[in-house]
């Protein structure tokens, strides 16, 4: 690329990104690498968005009408692992990369090289959870994997050449997330600007801190049990086959390990950019800084012992299920403190009602719902009614969309204008924020009752006392994916069309931090020279 | 938990049951389903409690932030405040109160009920009985070993109804063929087995869901205490035809009960009898289709055509490809040569359907007759354009049972 002079040669000169595929290909500065995650996450989120289309258009009415069983299994199957994999937690990964190195005051991430692997590992392994559906047209194998996101052996171990793609795409997911999560952490731990002690870190940082130790935590677990899964499909091995000497439950032990702190690692980096959202509108400074980062610690130190909450129909005996009840309940605790910090932000403050604070009240109204769900499935007797259930569907909707994609649609809208310099339309995105979440809850709220009236989850067709409310899910369903149209429109409008006003370098009346003392948008390079911190 | 705590629990619920919709008089589609065991019963009872306690905190929650976003909105609060933290040992103490209040919820209130009903749960012993449960890809097996009797039992829904060309009944994907029977009013034991991938064991009105994991023996139990017809379904995904393995219960009184068992065993006693009998080909032929689409079709269709990658067709001289695991098995008993499907020999054809064949999909059969086995066979030889011509009868099915 001509427009690139050596650095070397003239160092000071070197201010303006290359241009061309290249700039992206070899992307080293943490705008371009967290643009990219951020980009990559939003089309993940319209691809999984697409597929829960199809699941609701074949559960609008009994019989099977729309997808065939196999397939059925496979849609569901790749919906939820692009959602968790290759949507929400690129998508907090992307923010992570651009925002922590401007509220930190540091020049960039601390391991560049290995954050342009971290993400380009990604597209790969996204696709390789699709490609086997291409290689279906040809007459090649059975199309992609189909034994729902949590991969239970023997049923994987039967499943079609689609495992063995998605037990890879998992390998290159692991590394991608290890090597991000390093690298976060180096960045928190040795780049802050001089001065800036470790509890005046911003708790979107914060909250990334504990987000990263759990990933470098868990991750190798399933890392590890995807290897034994695919030398148990072909090399002859039976870690999880009883015929064998194995052991099926092994496998649930070791996917949960991984599975239950993958929850919160979904959840806590929008659990810490909501203080900032709230605080902005508010007018008020964050209530309980110090608490918040303890919880964020007792949250992710709880959740590792906790896995086999997941596992109470497995058979364990009676001590177990006591012991991984007690501990889950245990959980509600930090959690209460999250959520009584955000109303004690909000308490007595000054509010507005800007797109950001519209998502981020959604996110406590939403995820409060499935905050109080989750404590009513920890109960383990309680737990035989509930499990695998729709009510256990909705539950983790509202816990999962109610918290981390509400809560990234608030951080998205709030940091947009200091990422383009530009302001999206307020309308549009008060019509968004209203749409969501009405017709949010038009879909999952009649899965609750659909799972207490005893409809299971992940079956293809059911039986006609469950017709009524998966019709009205269904219709809610259409309504919501349709409306992140909207939100698509006007982010692409935001950043393309050059209509909006133009933001101020402080974005937001009440908006503290250091990433608001630098120009909207932000050069390319940033604290070139380290901000003072008083 | 002692009696009177119990009794206490009760009629907390009792006042609980005045708001929640959870106790509506009539038990409606969105609802959950008549509890008829002790643990059901717990269950609701925890449900209740938790909808109430979980409904109070909700909209207490909603509350306080609906008033502040109303009252301390610019509008009406221009100067907002700028406290940070609790200051001073009163606001310290009135802020755990919301602590220590969920503490109590969660240890006192919903805690001990719970481990009430996990112990109650996990307690097998003193049973009057045991039915050994069998799941397998797709229906469920139930044997009655102190009575001698055991039989499988198939979603009963026709086909034509799920690819919704005809009308649907009543209990559609929620009825089969041969329902589980069980007495009113005796503690029975269940055990449960997988002969290939985890199953679960769910009735709703029974308040029990059990996985059911190759490798293991899962048990668990009921007590039922009114006569009735009882649905439930596979609880754990379990491959293609997990929405099709319905589980039925039809509980009668204790004097019913022996009846039936009388009745099942009389009638299971003229099948073996049937072992021994000649039966022409037309029999078997007409037999064996019936045998065929009842077991068979879920996985090899009804028109013998398998599906790619999955099932191999019935039908020979058709292309078929699966897992290298697969298509050698087929390939070592027969089946398949050339990438095409092929007859294979009688004895292996009757050792693939009584055992299976290790290592795929295929189960054993021979919870069937030897009647049916030899009808299926007989019909799978002689139909989809297979002319073999070969009559196979119960009793080469029974040698071949005797000779393994």
């Amino acid at each position: 690329m001509s427009a690139v002079k050596p650095a070397a040669a003239h160092p000071d000169e070197h201010h303006e990104p290359p241009r061309g595929i290249t700039r992206w290909l070899y992307a080293t500065n943490h705008k371009d690498i967290g643009t990219m995650y951020l980009v990559f996450g939003t089309l993940m989120l319209f691809v999984g968005g697409l597929l829960a289309e199809l699941i609701r258009s074949e559960l609008m009415t009994p019989a099977m009408r729309v997808l065939s069983p196999e397939a059925y299994n496979q849609v569901i199957t790749v919906h939820g692992l692009v959602m968790v994999f290759a949507a929400v937690m690129p998508l907090t990964a992307g923010l992570a990369n651009y925002l922590i190195p401007l509220m930190i005051g540091a020049p960039d991430m601390a391991l560049p090289r290995l954050n342009n692997w971290g993400f380009w590992l990604l597209p790969p392994a996204a696709i390789l959870l699709v490609l086997p559906w291409g290689l279906k047209l040809f007459g090649i194998g059975t199309g992609t994997i189909d034994t729902g996101w949590t991969m239970y052996a023997p049923l994987s171990t039967q499943s079609g050449p689609g495992a063995d793609f998605a037990f890879v795409a998992v390998l290159l997911l692991g590394l991608s997330s290890t090597m991000a999560s390093i690298n976060i952490l180096v960045t928190i731990l040795n780049q802050r600007a001089p001065g800036m002690t470790l509890m005046q870190v911003p708790l979107f940082a914060w909250s990334w801190v504990i987000t990263a130790l759990l990933l470098i935590a868990v991750f190798p677990a399933l890392m590890a049990g995807s290897i034994m899964q695919i030398t148990d499909r072909h090399f002859g091995t039976h870690f999880f086959s009883a015929a064998g000497g194995g052991d099926p439950v092994l496998w649930e032990h070791i996917f949960w390990f991984f599975g239950h702190p993958e929850v919160y690692i979904l959840l806590l980096p929008t659990a810490g950019v909501l203080p900032h959202v709230l605080s902005t509108f508010a007018r008020k400074p964050v209530y309980g800084y110090e608490a918040q980062v303890y919880s964020f610690w007792a949250i992710g130190l709880m959740s590792i012992v906790v896995w086999a909450h997941h596992m109470f129909t497995s058979g364990m005996p009676a001590a177990a299920n006591i012991y991984f009840m007690l501990s889950t309940m245990a959980i509600s605790i930090p959690v209460a403190v999250l959520f009584f910090c955000w109303f004690g932000t909000l308490w007595r403050g000054s509010m507005t009602f800007e797109t950001p604070m519209l998502f981020a009240l959604g996110y406590i109204v939403l995820f409060g719902i499935g905050g109080l769900t989750g404590l009513v499935l920890s109960d383990a007797a309680a737990d035989q009614q509930y499990h695998n259930t729709y009510f256990l569907v909705a539950h983790f909707h509202y816990a999962l969309f109610g918290g981390p994609v509400m809560g990234l649609f608030a951080a998205i809208y709030y940091y947009l204008p200091k990422m383009t310099g530009r302001m999206f339309s307020e309308r549009l995105g008060r019509w968004h924020f209203w749409l969501t979440i009405i017709a949010f809850n038009v879909v999952f709220m009649p899965q609750f009752l659909l799972g207490i009236a005893g409809m299971p989850r992940r079956i293809p067709d059911y039986a006609l006392q469950f017709a009524p409310l998966n019709m009205v899910s269904s219709l809610g369903a259409f309504v919501l994916g349709a409306t992140q149209l909207l939100f698509l429109y006007n982010v692409l409008q935001t950043v393309f069309g050059r209509s909006g006003a133009k933001a101020s370098d402080r974005v937001w009346e009440g908006a503290q931090g250091l990433e608001f003392t630098l120009p909207s948008p932000p050069p390319f390079h940033t604290f070139s020279t380290p901000p003072v911190i008083e | 938990m002692s009696g009177e705590k119990v009794q206490l629990w009760r009629r907390l619920a009792a006042a609980a049951a005045f708001v929640s919709p959870a106790r509506a008089p009539a038990r409606a589609f969105y609802n959950f389903q008549r509890p008829v065991t002790p643990i059901a019963h717990d269950v609701l009872f925890i449900h209740d409690l938790f909808l109430v306690i979980i409904a109070v905190l909700f909209t207490c929650g909603l509350g306080a932030l609906l008033y502040s976003t109303i009252a301390h909105s610019r509008r009406r609060n221009p100067h907002p405040a700028t406290f940070s933290q609790p200051v001073g040992r009163k606001q310290w103490l009135w802020v755990s109160v919301p602590f220590a209040t969920l503490l109590i919820i969660d240890y006192v209130v919903l805690g001990i009920p719970a481990l009430h009903s996990i112990l109650a749960l996990a307690d097998t012993s003193n049973a009057q009985m045991t039915v050994k449960v069998t799941a397998h890809q797709w229906h469920w097996q139930y044997q009655y070993p102190v009575y001698g009797i055991g039989f499988s039992s198939n979603l009963s829904t026709p086909q034509a109804q799920i690819a919704d060309r005809a009308p649907k009944d009543k209990h559609f994907l929620l009825e089969v063929d041969h329902p589980l029977v069980l007495p009113t009013h005796e503690k029975i034991r269940l055990i449960l087995a997988s002969t290939d991938v985890i199953h679960a064991f769910w009735v709703p009105s029974f308040g029990i869901k059990q996985d059911v994991v190759p490798g293991y023996l899962r048990e668990t139990w009921v007590d039922i205490d009114k006569p009735g017809t009882y649905r439930g379904q596979c609880a754990e995904l379990c491959g293609v035809g997990h929405a099709f393995m319905p589980i039925v219960v039809v509980a009668k009184s204790p004097a019913d009960f022996r009846q039936w068992v009388s009745q099942e065993q009389s009638r299971e006693a003229a099948v073996r009898a049937t072992a021994t009998e000649t039966l022409t080909q037309a029999q078997l032929m007409a037999r064996g289709q019936a045998v065929y689409l009842k077991n068979c079709a879920a996985c090899h269709q009804a028109n013998g055509m398998g599906l790619t990658g999955a099932f191999p067709p019935i039908a020979t001289g058709h292309p078929f490809n699966a897992s290298p695991q697969m298509l050698a098995a087929l390939k070592s008993l027969g089946f398949y040569a050339n990438g095409l499907i092929a007859e294979g020999p009688v004895a292996k054809h009757i050792r693939i359907v009584l055992h299976g064949i290790p290592g795929t999909p295929m189960p054993s059969w021979s919870s069937l007759s030897a009647v049916d086995v030899a009808a299926v066979i007989t019909f799978e030889r002689n139909a989809f354009g297979n002319h073999t011509g070969e009559v196979i009868e119960p009793a080469q099915v029974v040698a071949a049972e005797s000779a393994h």
